[in-house]
């Protein structure tokens, strides 16, 4: 005798193997994505297109001029955000230098979480690219910014709007690719 | 089980290690627990599976800072959480904020549990109608040949 087959059907079973393969599927990609090189700390930049959060830094002692954003508006710029004490503001600094003999864009800087005394010594050291430098020892601005770590770079239009940032240094790879077309296209 | 008691009331009076350093507390006691709750609700940037109010990391210190200037300043909990939302994105708050990108965040476990019932409710109506196949032409002759009334040997 047969055993009877139930007339139920079949097809929802599938379902939960769907699920995981889907959820497979995600995570494999951010997975090879991370492998590949992405970043699993970057956060997406939330103040895109919005204008400069509105600063007066006091500059560092005996080098004016401190940093107002207001004083931003009229020319293409970029805001770096470094310390005397981060590593990879110090790999990105030989660049910025290029950028300023070149004389491509302005270039203003925040000193955040810093001593006075050592950012000047560093800048003394290395070479100073900015135009502007604004203090931020209490990472008010930083804070304001939405900045996780140095070195950030922001990317200001004409109308003190923040147009891009880059997060980590500005490399020439970095340069060529993203920032010198997008600058191009913001001085027009 | 006088152990067990000591055990229990030293364990009710201990209190979680803090990071808030004395010299960042507010004086007025109201406004420091206010302080409080909306650093529990802010996500560490730097170390991402702390609250600031756990977290030692510089970032986090002066992040209690600015929270407590704007709080004193006048601002509400829920103006301080906008500020920070606007500067950092949703991923700044612990508690995700009801929105488009979050809603199958919020109701996802609804849906499924939706999902399941519906299934449930079908397999649970669907049995009574269902028993076994009739017997066919041979099997019932089988059966037939089986149960034939004895006969006197």
């Amino acid at each position: 005798m047969s055993a009877s087959t139930p007339q139920t059907k079949r097809w929802p079973f599938i379902i939960p193997l769907l699920v995981i393969a889907a959820l497979v599927g995600i995570f494999g990609k951010r997975l090879s994505d991370v492998s590949k090189g992405a970043d699993p700390h970057l956060l997406p930049t939330a103040l895109l297109n919005t204008p400069f959060p509105e600063f007066d830094l006091v500059a560092l002692p005996g080098r004016e001029p401190g940093f107002v954003t207001s004083e931003l508006k009229g020319e293409v710029s970029l805001v770096n955000v470094w310390g005397s004490w981060c590593v990879a503001c110090l790999a990105e600094h030989p660049f910025l230098m290029t950028l300023k003999r070149e004389n491509t864009v302005a270039i203003h800087g925040i000193a955040w979480r810093d001593a006075p005394e050592a950012s000047l010594q560093w800048l003394e050291k290395h070479g100073d690219p900015y135009t502007r430098i604004g203090q931020d020892p209490r990472s008010v601005a930083a804070i304001s910014l939405g900045v996780t770590g140095a070195p950030e770079t922001f990317v200001v239009d004409q109308a003190g709007i923040i147009r891009y940032k880059q997060v980590g240094p500005i490399t020439p790879e970095v340069w060529q690719t993203t920032l010198a077309p997008l600058i191009a296209q913001l001085k027009k | 089980m006088k152990h067990l008691l000591i055990i229990i009331a030293a364990l009710s009076f201990s209190f979680g290690a803090v990071a808030v350093q004395p010299d960042e507390r507010l004086a007025d006691p109201a406004l420091e627990l206010r302080a409080r709750e909306v650093s529990k609700a802010l996500r560490c940037v730097v170390c991402q599976n702390e609250t600031i109010d756990d977290s030692s990391a510089e970032l986090a210190r002066d992040m209690r800072i600015l929270v407590r200037d704007r709080i004193s300043g006048g601002d509400s909990n829920e103006q301080v959480l906008s500020f920070m939302v606007q500067r950092y994105g949703d991923f700044v708050l612990l508690k995700p904020r009801m929105n488009a990108e979050t809603l199958l965040l919020w109701f996802g476990p609804l849906l499924v549990l939706i999902i399941g019932a519906i299934m449930t409710a079908q397999r649970l109506r669907k049995p009574a109608s269902v028993g076994p196949a009739a017997l066919n032409e041979s099997e019932a002759k089988e059966l037939k040949s089986l149960t034939r009334p004895e006969t006197r040997p």
